[in-house]
């Protein structure tokens, strides 16, 4: 440590004024104690303040003394106690001692006590926010069920049976489709779950010639407990077919795995 | 040098070393009392209760915490303190002034043979405004570094070294 940087960085004033937090003081102290250049200057410094101090004192307050000395002889401290306030000394302190240590005892209780508290509405914020979130679910599955049911009622929407073919001849798919929104809802509840590694892909359908087009995937099969997938249909379509694709989708339907396949009515 | 041995004894309640002490300390905490106060009576009455707090707590004081003297000065500001507070002193002082021991050193006539009396008034003289504040702030009224930062509105760095500069004016004179 540079004793010289130390000293006229001021913080020694500083401590005699006890304007310094208890620990920086105890720091001062020890470097005090160790430096004897530190403690000629703090000497100094304490010297100067007492000089200033006394330089603002009324009077030199020696006679006060006497008025002290009374004080502290009528009170306790100077003059030998007697048996009795001894006693009663003993008594206080053996209630004060008492008293802080029901005091500490409660509160530790009272720690114990907000402790066990706050374990419990730990709990009861992860119960509830599970239950906020399965509210959430059910509030989303409600919505999407009325969602479906006003298009399956709305008089806009086409509905085009799709019939099971060759390779599953017990599928069937149900499209309505709003032509107001170029929106297509697929109900493939009597598709069945598609193998590993592939996907079911619905096509609209140009019949003459053919010419198919990619309305999108139904994906995350398995999880879409309604089995109602909304797409976008832009098309003009004639006709809806759903093939089996592998994963992703394919540019062309594979028509030896077509599933199901409808015509729309108005158009047939 | 600080009394050491003295307060070891103090500690131990001898009398002879309290007596001691107090002819030590006494005036120059008489000063700061009166610097805070301006009341020569208020202060007669709590330098008395210093000392008789020092006397009944004196084995609180530890060197390793600080000096004897800024010991003293912390119970003495608190007691003066608590003492503007009291209902009594401040029906008596209806305008406390904004004066401070630049006011009391000006306007004293009388110094203890202790004091270098012509010397202090110049050091007064030659203060700069600032300086009187700091030390007036710091000294006097107890304030920390970050309450007279924001009382003066001055960094706190500025503060340490600002007053670091005010008190070397002050051992000057007094060496000289």
């Amino acid at each position: 440590m540079d004793i010289q940087e130390y000293i006229e960085s001021g913080i020694l004033e500083l401590y005699v004024y006890g304007a310094l937090t208890s620990k920086e003081s105890k720091e001062v102290s020890t470097v005090l104690k160790q430096y004897p250049e530190v403690e000629k200057e703090v000497e100094q410094i304490e010297a100067a303040l007492q000089n200033l101090a006394t330089a603002a004192a009324p009077y030199n307050p020696e006679e006060i003394l006497a008025a002290i000395r009374a004080k502290l002889q009528s009170n306790n401290g100077v003059v030998k106690l007697n048996p009795a306030s001894q006693k009663r000394t003993r008594l206080l302190s053996f209630i004060s001692i008492a008293a802080s240590v029901i005091f500490l005892v409660g509160i530790f209780v009272l720690l114990n006590r907000t402790n066990t508290l706050r374990k419990e509405l730990q709990v009861v914020e992860i119960e509830n926010t599970k239950l906020e979130s399965k509210l959430q679910y059910s509030e989303d599955a409600l919505t999407e069920t009325k969602e479906i049911l006003a298009v399956i009622r709305d008089p806009q929407v086409t509905k085009v049976p799709l019939a099971g073919q060759q390779v599953a001849p017990e599928a069937y798919v149900n499209v309505f489709w709003d032509k107001e929104s170029n929106k297509a809802y697929i109900d493939a509840m009597g598709l069945p779950e598609p193998p590993e590694g592939f996907v079911y892909q619905v096509w609209s359908l140009k019949l003459d010639p053919l010419t198919p087009t990619s309305m999108g995937l139904l994906d995350d099969f398995v999880n879409n407990t309604n089995k109602v997938f909304a797409l976008e249909n832009p098309n003009d379509s004639q006709a809806f077919g759903i093939t089996l694709e592998p994963a992703g989708g394919s540019e062309t339907p594979t028509m030896e795995q077509l599933y199901t396949l409808g015509v729309v009515a108005n158009n047939a | 040098m600080q009394p050491d041995e003295l307060i070891l004894r103090l500690q131990q309640k001898d009398e002879k070393a309290f007596e001691r002490l107090y002819s030590l300390y006494s005036e120059s905490i008489f000063g700061v009392i009166n610097s805070v106060l301006h009341d020569v009576e208020a202060s007669e009455e709590v330098l008395q209760d210093v000392f008789i707090k020092v006397w009944d707590n004196c084995e609180s004081y530890s060197s390793k915490k600080g000096r004897f003297f800024t010991w003293l000065l912390n119970i003495a500001r608190n007691a003066a303190i608590d003492k503007t507070r009291s209902k009594a002193f401040k029906n008596q002082k209806k305008n406390l002034t904004q004066e401070y021991f630049v006011d009391i050193l000006e306007n004293k006539s009388s110094f203890s043979s202790k004091v270098d009396a012509i010397g202090i008034k110049k050091y007064i003289k030659a203060l700069g405004e600032d300086c009187k504040k700091v030390i007036n702030l710091l000294f006097f009224k107890g304030y920390t570094q970050k309450e007279a930062s924001e009382e003066l509105d001055m960094p706190l760095g500025t503060i340490k070294t600002r007053n670091r500069l005010c008190i070397n004016k002050l051992r000057a004179i007094l060496v000289n």
